[in-house]
């Protein structure tokens, strides 16, 4: 169980004014949705809360410990990132690439054991990419290669996840798997914190709300203060309708 | 797991011990199996010991060195860069060598001032790109790449005007030089030390070296101290390159191909390919310079010629039939 808390943080975006210090407190058990227009500083927020990049005031407490003070493999054993944007690097299959979520935990002259090539299966097997094991990651689609990317950060089992645009390049069946995922992993324990582009899914799986305004601005809590249609369309520019199905609200864009 | 490891390392070791004792066999004067036994042994007539254990057996040890210094910084540099292109003379490292040792020949001094000299050079050149590359801000792969590429083609100019400059009669041993020569090479204990070394220090980092591939952020999501990883890899492998280029000259192509052979045949754990570069990096030497040196006998052949002979074929065998 490992929560990660924000003090008075302001993210680093260049040529932006410093905005809305955030004080944020991602619990245990919770799923929190970041919510915002391109460009807003999603993907920087959640770089700053892994340590990647460094902010421009304030501190990022793990477990209570400044961020900062803390050893790389340390903050990888708690705390996962599952990013938007990959780089192939050199040829690996789908197997070896979810091993390398073992590495924090396994010291210098070790090699991965039959633990952990158990664990990256089962996670491979969860995200229904198990019959790909042995394909090189290169040749897959888009939402294969996602899905290994998830698969990866389960293999990982961090008690935090930080995931942007977990549900990228998916269909329909798997965005509602992984968000699936997030909630058991939530509901085993883990702090969640992804950013979203589908107003939807942040509605029907995210218990806590972050808007991010492209000027710095933010404001955060639980998701139905947040997700109302007026800050919603301030926040985008954008009209929206609202119906509802099966009690929860669905946004649907307007011209 | 493990048994994954052995298994392509042993079969490369005996292949290796194969070609060096071939290449201390063969030459303009053939020893039989018995014979070398004998020289082996302390045994044997005084000539065939002289000509195996003073003259044979040093080339070929420096040549196997020198093969597994370049294969391994070709393969680390592959690594730093994220890129395929990358060999160990890709930010220019051999052209501050080459500069340096011809310098050396126009003063007229040879041995261990001119491979000082050309150690000065790759140092100077390593620097020099590094410095440039660093810049205002942080260095990036591409950017690196880019100063050493612009950097070696600046040093190829200079060579090309030291070459034009020269007189006639010190030009042979020049071009030697720059194709790479091992007829020379008559200290082959520290390089070999240091390949030992690199391998020794790299083995524990492979799989740091596997989660880097695979990009900065990543890496350091998963718990690697990029930064200082980057360096060190950076530092070895310019002073495993220079160590190469000092007592050889510039040997093109094995950096470039024997990383690739190998990913191609044993994939890309780094902690397999780095041992199995020095391995096959040092026989694949070892053997283009038993060539070099039997084919047209007793005249030599630049060995850099054999290696890219040997090499291209194979490699482009192997390219075309990877999926």
């Amino acid at each position: 169980m490992s929560r990660l808390i924000t003090q008075d943080l302001i993210i680093n975006v260049p040529d932006r004014c410093d905005g809305t210090a955030l004080n944020i407190a991602l619990e245990p058990g919770q799923i929190w949705g970041v919510l915002g227009p391109n460009g807003a500083g999603k993907t920087t927020l959640l770089h700053t809360l892994a340590g990647l990049n460094a902010p421009r005031s304030g501190h990022v407490l793990l477990d209570d410990q400044p961020l900062e003070t803390l050893r790389r493999r340390k903050i990888a054993q708690i705390l996962g990132m599952v990013f938007q944007e990959r780089l192939d690097g050199f040829p690996a299959t789908v197997l070896e690439t979810a091993l390398i979520g073992r590495h924090p935990y396994l010291s210098l002259w070790q090699m991965e054991g039959a633990d952990d090539y158990a664990q990256a299966e089962s996670a491979l097997e969860q995200l229904d990419v198990a019959h790909l094991r042995h394909r090189l990651v290169s040749t897959l689609s888009g939402g294969e290669r996602q899905r290994v990317a998830v698969a990866t950060v389960l293999t990982q089992a961090p008690g935090i996840w930080l995931a942007d645009e977990p549900t990228n390049h998916l269909d329909l069946h798997h965005q509602s798997a992984v968000m699936a995922l997030m909630a058991q992993q939530a509901a085993q324990g883990s702090a969640i914190m992804m950013c979203l582009h589908d107003l939807n899914l942040a509605a029907r799986w995210c218990d806590h709300i972050l808007l991010l305004y492209p000027s710095g601005e933010a404001c955060w809590g639980p998701r139905d203060s947040m997700l109302v249609p007026s800050a919603l369309e301030r926040l985008y520019q954008q009209r929206l309708a609202t119906v509802e199905v099966n009690g929860a609200p669905v946004f649907v864009p307007v011209s | 797991m493990a048994m994954r490891l052995w298994q392509p390392l042993s079969l490369l070791a005996v292949m290796a011990i194969a070609t060096l004792l071939f290449s201390l066999a063969v030459g303009s004067a053939q020893l039989s199996a018995a014979q070398l036994w004998a020289v082996m042994q302390g045994q044997g007539d005084a000539l065939a010991r002289t000509m195996v254990i003073d003259l044979r057996l040093p080339r070929a040890l420096s040549a196997f060195a020198v093969g597994g210094l370049l294969a391994v910084a070709g393969a680390l540099m592959q690594v730093l860069l994220r890129n395929p292109l990358a060999d160990p003379y890709v930010l220019g490292l051999s052209g501050g060598a080459s500069i340096g040792a011809l310098a050396a020949m126009l003063a007229g001094v040879g041995g261990v001032l001119m491979s000082g000299s050309a150690f000065l050079g790759a140092l100077l050149s390593t620097f020099l790109v590094f410095g440039l590359a660093h810049g205002s801000g942080g260095w990036t792969p591409s950017r690196l790449l880019l100063t050493g590429v612009v950097v070696a083609a600046g040093w190829g100019a200079v060579i090309t005007l030291m070459l034009a400059l020269s007189p006639a009669e010190r030009l042979p041993g020049m071009l030697y030089w720059l194709m790479g020569d091992l007829s020379y090479a008559r200290a082959p204990w520290p390089p070999l030390l240091l390949l030992l070394l690199t391998c020794i220090v790299l083995m524990p980092l492979g799989r740091s070296l596997n989660v880097l591939a695979r990009g900065p952020q990543q890496a350091a999501a998963l718990g690697v101290d990029v930064r200082p990883l980057e360096w060190g890899i950076y530092v070895a492998a310019s002073l495993l390159t220079a160590a190469a280029v000092t007592t050889a000259g510039s040997i093109g192509f094995v950096g470039l191909v024997v990383p690739h052979l190998l990913r191609l045949l044993l994939g890309n754990d780094q902690r397999l390919i780095l041992p199995a570069c020095a391995l096959a990096g040092g026989t694949l030497l070892v053997l283009a310079d038993t060539l070099a040196r039997t084919i047209i006998a007793p005249e030599q052949l630049p060995v850099g010629v054999i290696t890219a002979l040997l090499g291209v074929p194979t490699f482009l065998f192997l390219l075309y039939r990877s999926r």
